[in-house]
């Protein structure tokens, strides 16, 4: 089958959901998307289950941080309708006090590592998640790492450190 | 295999015993570790545990400029690295509307096709070594080595590559390297003939392989799973027939799709990508003929780095190499997500850019870590024996796990 047009999906999408889905833009063909942790599931099971789009590959969950955004934290999930060859980008944007989105596990269970990559780098949390734990880092580590305030190198070390010239 | 009984925790009779398989096992190919409870040879539960070389990459990533973001790719799937390399000077190119020449786009198509047998030759290799015959694997390993010295000819480097630069290569392949590219489409097909007549019907690997760590196209789906892995389960979605990127539209070739998704047809299946990858080579070459012999580089002096003659002795070449170390060139403010079909499925880049310097998130979608996340649930109930096989056709690169 052809590639859905992106207008197509944008109006199967607005059937269902009004205003709850807002499209951000098409940024190299690829239509990306904005919704609400309230409806994420749902639009989420709707692309994956509609018989028309059937978005059943989950390409990636991952995250950004924006610490001068109102919502600092945008989750990003990106979806592919494999038997169309279409693809989709969803965000949902969350504030750091809050930092609770419901886990995708209930629909792919790829989803599972995807989610604890995110929480061990962002400290995003999944709700509903079998085993929320970190994933890359050591358990007992209390920042996560991939936040824009999250030193590269740690400041206080010495062993690089040029006492003559400086760095 | 699926019948036998398995003793639960609460069973009178059980004595599971704990087995740490890894982090430095010979068996697991990687540093990475499964805990293991076993009841005699029979895997009851197990917890993977990974991160023991997570190097930060998507974090050093964003102090970076683009061009010095390759090397970090080399290390992700150290197996392929110029597939890495490739797919990140793809991406870039993709943000910023650079349209490469065919030549370029044919040359590239013959290193990431190499570094897809190179990636293959080690993996089928050690699942024969894995299952008790090392002769397969050091007749390939010879070929593999020719692949090298053909990378080495390219960009002087043999494992970590950094093969080519943001807008094509470095420098022109040299008559040494087409005349080794040439050797190895000669003599490669022969040692993977008698590869292939030494393993697909040898009744102790088929009796080892064959319905071991079977996985039905919906579960392969639901977990994600690209590559090899997921059309030796029988759904034929690979990146280069259905996104075609560097003119793979320009070739014939044909996507091997397997039925059982079984360690054996995951052999079969990259078996016959080896073959598919010579046939690829081969028309590139044939294609290669027809385009000019000194093309390169796409012509975008503001993005690709002129040579150091050129900025020594010219003012234009200079200034844009000063430009572009110091990142002052406007680069567009959106995402891009680029994926190519690695060695073990599809990797992706997905990159927000701010205009700045260097990219202001970059997420590398890692086939081996989205793979390698079934190991654990399927190990349930399987011999200890066929787990490692499993894990051997799963292909699991620790670099491309931890990123």
């Amino acid at each position: 089958m052809a590639r859905i047009p992106n207008e197509q999906l944008i109006k199967a999408i607005a059937d269902k959901f009004d205003n709850q889905v807002t499209v951000i833009g098409e940024p190299y063909e690829l239509l990306t998307v904005e919704t609400g942790r309230e409806q994420i599931i749902d639009l989420l099971t709707f692309l994956k289950t509609d018989p028309e789009l059937k978005f059943i590959f989950l390409t990636d969950i991952t995250a950004v941080h924006y610490p001068e955004l109102e919502k600092q934290i945008g989750v990003i999930y990106h979806l592919h309708s494999l038997t169309t060859n279409t693809r989709i980008r969803i965000k949902v944007f969350l504030t750091e006090a809050d930092v609770h989105i419901p886990t995708a596990t209930v629909l792919w269970d790829g989803a599972n590592w995807m989610e604890r990559e995110t929480y061990d780098l962002f400290g995003v949390i999944f709700d509903g998640h079998p085993d929320l734990r970190r994933i890359l880092n050591v358990d007992d580590m209390t920042a996560f790492p991939m936040r824009k305030e999250f030193p590269l190198e740690d400041p206080n070390r010495v062993d690089k450190k040029d006492f003559y010239f400086g760095r | 295999m699926q019948n036998h009984p398995v003793y639960t925790d609460n069973d009178p009779q059980s004595e599971l015993s704990t087995l740490n398989l890894g982090p430095t096992h010979p068996a697991t190919h990687g540093v990475f570790q499964n805990v293991l409870q076993l009841d005699g040879e029979r895997i009851v539960s197990g917890v993977s545990t990974i991160g023991y070389i997570h190097r930060a990459f998507e974090k050093i990533a964003e102090h970076r400029p683009f061009y010095q973001i390759t090397p970090l790719t080399d290390r992700l799937n150290y197996c392929s690295s110029p597939i890495n390399n490739m797919g990140w000077h793809m991406t870039v190119e993709k943000l910023l509307n650079i349209q490469t020449p065919k030549r370029v786009d044919y040359l590239r198509v013959i290193v990431m096709e190499l570094a897809r047998i190179a990636d293959h030759i080690v993996c089928n290799g050690v699942l024969g070594v894995d299952t008790g015959a090392f002769t397969g694997f050091l007749y390939m390993m010879e070929h593999r080595e020719a692949i090298y010295e053909i990378y080495e000819e390219v960009c002087g480097s043999r494992l970590t590559t950094n093969i080519g630069r943001i807008g094509g290569f470095e420098r022109n392949f040299n008559s040494r390297a087409f005349d080794k590219l040439r050797a190895f489409l000669k003599n490669f097909p022969k040692t993977l003939k008698e590869f292939e007549t030494l393993f697909n019907r040898n009744r102790i690997f088929v009796d080892r392989t064959r319905g071991v760590a079977a996985v039905s196209a919906e579960t392969a789906l639901s977990y994600s799973w690209s590559g090899p892995l997921l059309r030796a389960a029988g759904v034929d979605y690979d990146v280069r027939a259905m996104n075609p990127y560097s003119s793979y539209e320009d070739f014939e070739f044909e996507v091997p799709v397997g039925d059982t998704g079984d360690v054996y047809s995951r052999f079969l299946v990259r078996n016959e990508e080896m073959w598919q990858s010579l046939r690829i080579i081969e028309q590139a070459l044939a294609k290669l003929d027809k385009e000019p012999g000194d093309v390169f580089h796409a012509d975008v002096p503001e993005f690709y780095l002129p040579p150091k003659e050129e900025v020594y002795n010219n003012m234009e070449a200079l200034i844009y190499h000063f430009k572009i170390v110091m990142g002052e060139i406007p680069t567009p403010t959106t995402e891009v997500y680029h994926s190519v079909e690695g060695a073990n499925g599809e990797l992706g880049f997905y990159l927000v850019n701010d205009g700045g310097r260097s990219p202001y998130r970059l997420h590398f979608r890692r086939p081996s870590f989205i793979n390698y996340q079934m190991y654990a649930p399927m190990s349930r109930g399987m011999l200890l024996s066929d787990a490692i096989i499993n894990m051997s056709s799963l292909n699991i690169i620790a670099g491309e796990l931890d990123a």
